[in-house]
């Protein structure tokens, strides 16, 4: 058989065939139990669902109206807005640290990697458990180093998750916490696939270290560094479970975020119309994050 | 190239070091954390923060296996991992069921269109189970699953089979097309071509995703949230944080130790695999 240039012109009608037929089973779930469920969410944002029985009627957009005008609604969508871009800009900076960091050889470094994967590794119900212990309000461990270096005076106290500041910073720390190793393979990767001829020749023509991070490598890694944005971005921005184990979105619906605001509505509270109404609020930032994506992909051809 | 001085290069590689071990402690301090934790004795562990002569990192008083006796012996623990394992081996069932032959399909058989298919696969990664868990609760109800473990099996599926489905994808585009082409010039067909050679040289991609359908499916916390309700059918994600805090009393060391009991294999199970791992998020990224 003669190489082709696309393999779309060679193929027999008998492998066209068969290829529909392997495919299928895999699209007609995903179409049944992701874009059906999907065009759902919608539909129940626009009626008067509620957990407790089947029957809805159309209400039209009031439950969008009813949810704007919340306080508490707009709190969690400056909340999730905050969450996002603090945590993404802190883990795409730490992030390029560590795979700079990361990429020369030393002593150990396998062990190094395997120790700073373990936060994205662990499932999160638990690693925030973890720190739900850490932050406690009688037996922080960060408050009694706190104390021993004097930054807390005495009679002075943080309750890390009791306060919305505090919450909100601690919030933040258990996001960048789990999602920097994720950015950082995936930076690494990207590191790594730059040829040394590229880094030698930059050396040569006189450029300095800083010229040589803007003007060579961060061209050359864009497409890489789009796909970490773009998937911390969407890890960070749908995320209830921090919110819900942490703070359960208190004290008085202070740190919610749109995902565990549409919980407690939705789920907790069942008022299906309403939570659906609220979690279609993150679609907008989907759909601009996919655009996002494909245009990266047509253009340096990401996937 | 002027090379740097000596000094220079001294003081470049201690602040390299001292770099990667900051991040190192940051990374594993919980987990620390988790240890200390799980093996204090009581009278240890619970001494108020404000005791600045009782130094925390430390063990104070002998270690102790009280907390993980009570956590095997006296909680669901074992029962939850039990749930998790099960709802997993399905979930991976029907997860290579659907995604070995789909991945194939678009790595080899699909041409152009299979391009636009597989970027549509991907897309799916960005719809959140935030978004999906409203819809499903009706559905789930719809079919009377409500606290039951097929909710989960049904569901999980639709992280996992685009994952795998991707995975395996640029697992089978890595194979040489030669290894199908000879063995149909010597008369085999495609679909013998496919049973007889590709599938076993393709049992590192299908172990990967395995693996990786079964960690998702241990970490997965929202939809199990969402739907089991019995402490009994619990898996360990919701188990641990949901149902071992009795009231509002916390058994930190029991809790503890379960955290750090499931998390640890997983992280080595990772760490194995993570270059397939990074390959499943940057295929093409990276030529």
């Amino acid at each position: 058989m003669s190489p082709a240039p696309h393999a779309g012109d060679t193929l027999r009608r008998a492998d066209r065939r068969l290829g529909v037929a392997m495919l299928a089973p895999a699209l007609t779930y995903i179409t049944l139990l992701v874009a059906l469920p999907f065009l759902l969410a919608l539909f129940l944002s626009l009626t008067n669902s509620s957990a407790g029985s089947l029957d809805f009627s159309f209400v039209g957009l009031q439950n969008f109206r009813s949810v704007i005008s919340n306080p508490v609604f707009q709190r969690s969508l400056r909340n999730t807005f905050v969450f996002t871009l603090v945590s993404q800009t802190v883990v795409i900076v730490l992030g390029n640290v560590l795979a700079r960091a990361l990429m020369k050889p030393f002593f150990g470094k396998s062990v190094a990697r395997f120790l700073i994967l373990m936060p994205w590794a662990a499932p999160i119900s638990l690693a925030t458990l973890g720190w739900l212990w850490i932050y406690d309000s009688t037996f922080s461990v960060i408050n009694w180093l706190l104390l021993v270096i004097g930054w807390l005076g005495p009679g002075e106290w943080y309750y890390w998750l009791g306060d919305t500041t505090l919450g909100m910073i601690a919030i933040i720390t258990i996001h960048v916490w789990r999602m920097l190793p994720f950015s950082t393979v995936i930076l690494l990767a990207g590191l790594t696939s730059i040829p040394n001829e590229v880094r030698e020749a930059a050396a040569i023509d006189g450029a300095g270290m800083l010229a040589r991070i803007f003007q060579v490598e961060i061209p050359i890694m864009k497409p890489i560094l789009i796909v970490a944005l773009l998937f911390g971005v969407v890890f960070t921005f749908t995320d209830m479970s921090l919110v819900y184990l942490l703070t359960r979105g208190g004290p008085y619906n202070s740190t919610h975020v749109l995902a565990s605001l549409a919980f407690q509505d939705g789920v907790l509270g069942g008022d299906v119309g309403r939570g659906a109404a609220v979690a279609i609020f993150l679609v907008p930032v989907l759909v601009v994050l996919a655009v996002v994506m494909l245009r990266a992909s047509r253009r340096a051809e990401v996937i | 190239m002027v090379a740097p001085s000596p000094t220079r290069r001294l003081v470049g590689a201690v602040m390299h070091r001292a770099t990667v071990l900051l991040f190192i402690a940051f990374a594993v301090f919980p987990f620390y954390w988790m240890v200390v934790t799980a093996f204090k004795q009581n009278a240890d562990l619970y001494v108020g923060a404000t005791d600045t002569t009782h130094n925390p990192f430390i063990f104070n008083r002998a270690p102790t296996l009280d907390h993980l006796r009570t956590l095997f012996g006296q909680t669901l623990y074992l029962t939850w991992l039990t749930n998790t394992l099960l709802v997993g081996v399905v979930v991976v069932a029907i997860t290579l069921a659907l995604a070995v032959p789909a991945g194939y399909s678009l790595a080899r058989l699909s041409g152009r269109w299979g391009e636009r298919l597989s970027i549509g696969i991907f897309l799916t990664y960005l719809i959140p189970s935030t978004l999906l868990f409203i819809p499903f609760s009706r559905l789930v109800s719809l079919l009377g699953l409500t606290n039951s473990h097929w909710a989960l099996i049904l569901i999980y599926p639709t992280f996992t089979v685009p994952f795998c489905t991707w995975l395996l994808m640029a697992f089978f585009k890595s194979l040489p097309k030669e290894i199908e082409e000879s063995a149909m010039v010597d008369g085999c067909s495609r679909a013998g071509a496919i049973g007889r050679i590709v599938l076993p040289l393709a049992v590192p991609g299908v172990l990967t995703a395995v693996i990786f359908a079964l960690t998702l499916v241990i970490q997965e916390f929202v939809y199990s949230l969402t739907f089991i309700s019995s402490v009994e059918k619990m898996t360990v994600s919701v188990g641990v944080p949901v149902a071992l805090i009795r009231g509002d009393v916390y058994y930190w060391g029991s809790l503890m130790a379960a955290c750090l009991i499931t998390s640890v294999p997983i992280a080595i199970v990772y760490n194995f695999f993570l270059d397939r791992f990074i390959a499943g998020f940057t295929v093409g990224a990276i030529k």
